[in-house]
């Protein structure tokens, strides 16, 4: 019997609403309410004074590009990079090559999960085959092999009409659908947000009236459908409104923010930095402050990272041909911390909800808590240490980080999946 | 100040002085451009690339005269036979170039932000000739070279630059440049191509001809062009002519002084009638001229000279 003895850590567990000095214990991969004193003897004892204790962090949007696309990143690379972030649950986005909208695929990945992920990821299904948004993908077979969500990320289902049926379809099995909001017509050639920077810099504009349309769009179907949908990255304060709005209906809605949306805007684009250069883009001020505001209020029920690795070739390039996407996992609790809890007051149980029990609940995954009986994965961090970033020696395979080189405050010291230590602060040791 | 910079890659990041600065150089170009014997001496023995990966006809012809009339080598880069055609990358064009020890590059480019790019890679100056819909620097300084000539200094005078300023390079140059020189710019057109963003940047957006015409002392007009038609951005090129079209009546009601300008090229009878574009008050082929003064001296400047030092031999 293996044991792991975590002693002296600030303990926070949203779930059972506990925030304390304390102890926890870990048997054979669970947790457990207290260990004997003969087992307490054998076990391994990691002093977390200074430290918090939390459940392990889930993050229901990233991008680990295997099958097809492993120079970007891997199941391995990308895992690792999440237990080095103090990620234990991650969900993958299906825009792999071949991208994941059949069960052969999803058995695939599942297949190299077990072989080679250090943390818990599980697998999304695309709504459309081929995600070409014109025909329904097999959704029940994707349930059955094993998705916990479905979504077309990137490439946002166009027809009002598919997209009832898909979510109407998809609740048959309980089975979220996620959708980044973005009308297409609305953003032909577009790489930064619409607005005084775009002018200045002669940039195609990204509209938020583009992803305002469909999230409307979306919360009129999960109404008229009764099904959940799942608004990802939300970068405008329209959006947000409409999804306050929409809440105080009880709508079956949900949405994320990221950590770099609530931490930059397009100002800082100005160098024509494609580290900057994601879509959804970096928007305003006053959309930055609502998406806070949002967190505060529950409008934005998590965080996610949309992590999406790519080498340095691709993004080393004109602003205009460099693809959309940034690194995620390995800076997004030092980010949450800077804007979430130093910035603007959260309190830290707050933000670990966030980013643990929230999530998991949102697709319905036994994780994010601490409580006995469940599987023991944890995040030790100092939420004090400082400590500079450098992307291209971090665990991900890609190095495409707005963070580079920054000085970074709170640092995940010890990731535990299953009761086993896969990241100790330095490196990743399984 | 001595002229410090290496790269000519924006107006925004000029100061007034280095504006007059370069324009105090190209009028000590200008004269060599007037006698029998064109060629000074200023840039022998140094190889200029023109890096040209967008059409250009105008501003391609002004930098290679430019760098002829200082002596410099010139190579152009055709775009349709190169290795970008092969997938080369910027990056790797551009430093090709520099190992063929260019001592400069001018580059043309369809993404906005690409000289910004190369300057940061390379050891060699960068002269941006267009990039996307950013900016035209070269051009907003012939074209306010251009103004200065007829109007003197430029505080205070209302200039009005009329057409698809979304799109358009050139307007965002002489925006920068004009604004720091002290003009009242008030920017006119449909809705669609002149978004109100651009008040951000210090000038007026109207969508009324008349009362943005009135009294104004230069009139920049900018091509049309019939891919935003299609691109559902105006409903066709003759509904743009009669709302903005510049024609004889529309001009009365500019000052009696004023000077019609347009960058090129021009699409007769779209954006302007003929018999203005030819008219006495146009100036638009002296813009041409005055672009190979201003790039002489954009040229000189970026390659190490002092604009003091410009000293034509007879």
């Amino acid at each position: 019997m293996s044991s792991l003895w975590i002693r002296n850590a600030r303990v926070i567990d949203p779930a059972a609403r506990r925030d304390d000095a304390g102890d926890i214990f870990i048997e054979n991969g669970k947790f457990v309410p207290t260990l004997s004193t003969a087992a307490r003897k054998r076990a391994r004892q990691i002093d977390a004074r200074g430290l918090v204790a939390c459940p392990g962090l889930v993050d229901v949007h990233v991008h680990f590009r295997e099958p097809g696309q492993t120079h970007k990143e891997s199941i391995a690379t990308g895992s690792r990079a999440a237990a080095a972030g103090g990620f234990t649950t991650v969900v993958c986005m299906p825009n792999t090559t071949p991208v994941a909208d059949n069960a052969g695929t999803i058995q695939y990945m599942k297949d190299v999960i077990t072989r080679d992920a250090v943390v818990k990821v599980f697998p999304t299904g695309c709504i459309t085959v081929g995600m070409k948004g014109q025909a329904l993908a097999p959704i029940g077979s994707l349930k059955r092999a094993g998705v916990v969500a479905i979504t077309d990320d990137g490439d946002c289902v166009q027809s009002n009409d598919l997209m009832r049926r898909a979510v109407e379809y998809a609740k048959m099995f309980e089975l979220p659908v996620m959708d980044h909001c973005q009308d297409q017509s609305m953003t032909q050639g577009a790489v930064m947000n619409e607005g005084v920077m775009s002018t200045r810099l002669g940039l195609r504009g990204w509209p938020n009236a583009a992803e305002d349309l469909i999230v409307a769009r979306n919360v009129i179907l999960s109404e008229y459908t009764g099904a959940h949908i799942h608004l990802q990255h939300i970068s405008s304060r329209f959006s947000v409104d409409v999804i306050r709005r929409a809440k105080a209906r009880k709508a079956r809605i949900t949405a994320e923010a990221t950590p770099h949306h609530i931490a930059l805007t397009d100002d800082a684009l100005g160098t024509y930095d494609t580290n900057f250069k994601m879509n959804p883009p970096l928007r305003t001020e006053e959309d930055r402050r609502s998406l806070i505001e949002g967190l505060r209020d529950g409008t934005i029920d998590i965080i996610a990272t949309d992590h999406a690795p790519h080498n340095e070739s691709e993004k080393d390039r004109e602003f205009d041909f460099a693809p959309n996407g940034i690194l995620g996992l390995e800076t997004a609790l030092a980010v949450t911390l800077e804007i979430l809890v130093r910035q603007n007051k959260f309190k830290l149980p707050k933000v670990i909800d966030l980013m643990t029990r929230r999530p998991a609940k949102l697709i319905n995954l036994a994780a994010g808590t601490l409580a006995p009986g469940a599987a023991a994965d944890v995040c030790l961090f100092d939420p004090d240490e400082t400590w500079k970033y450098d992307a291209k020696s971090g665990e991900s395979k890609s190095s495409n980080s707005p963070w580079h080189g920054k000085t970074l405050t709170g640092r995940v010291k010890t990731t535990i999946v299953n009761g086993r230590v896969v990241f100790d602060g330095r490196r990743i040791v399984v | 100040m001595p002229w410090h910079r290496r790269h000519l890659i924006t107006l925004e990041e000029l100061s007034l002085d280095e504006i007059e600065q370069v324009h105090a150089t190209a009028v000590a170009f200008k004269r060599t451009l007037k006698r029998t014997v064109k060629k000074v001496p200023a840039l022998r023995g140094k190889t200029i690339v023109n890096l040209f990966l967008e059409p250009s006809t105008r501003t391609r012809m002004a930098f290679e005269m430019a760098a002829k009339r200082l002596s410099a080598d010139v190579i152009g880069f055709d775009a349709a036979n190169s290795s970008t055609t092969k997938g080369e990358t910027l990056r790797d064009t551009a430093q090709n170039i520099q190992a063929l020890q260019a001592d400069m590059i001018v580059l043309r480019h369809s993404a906005a932000g690409s000289p910004l790019y190369l300057s940061r890679i390379l050891n060699i100056p960068v002269i941006n000739a267009g990039d996307g819909a950013h900016e035209h620097p070269s051009q907003g300084l012939l074209d306010t070279f251009t103004m200065k000539e007829h109007l003197g200094s430029l505080r205070g005078r209302k200039v009005v630059i009329l057409g698809d300023i979304l799109f358009s390079r050139v307007a965002r140059s002489n925006i920068h440049a004009l604004t720091k020189m002290g003009a009242n710019v008030t920017l006119v057109g449909p809705s669609t191509l002149v978004p109100h963003w651009f008040t951000h940047l210090g000038v007026k957006v109207s969508h009324d001809l008349k009362s943005a015409l009135a009294d104004a002392e230069v009139v920049m007009l900018l091509r049309i062009q019939h891919e935003r038609q299609a691109a559902g951005l105006f409903p066709s090129l003759s509904e743009y002519t009669s709302m903005f079209g510049l024609n004889k009546t529309r001009a009365s009601w500019l000052n009696p002084k004023a000077i019609i300008m347009h960058p090129g090229p021009i699409n007769r009878g779209v954006e302007i009638d003929s018999e203005l574009a030819d008219g006495a008050r146009s100036v638009i082929l002296e813009q041409v001229t005055n672009g190979i003064a201003v790039r002489m001296a954009v040229l000189y400047l970026c390659a190490g000279g002092q604009p003091e030092n410009v000293t034509p031999v007879e």
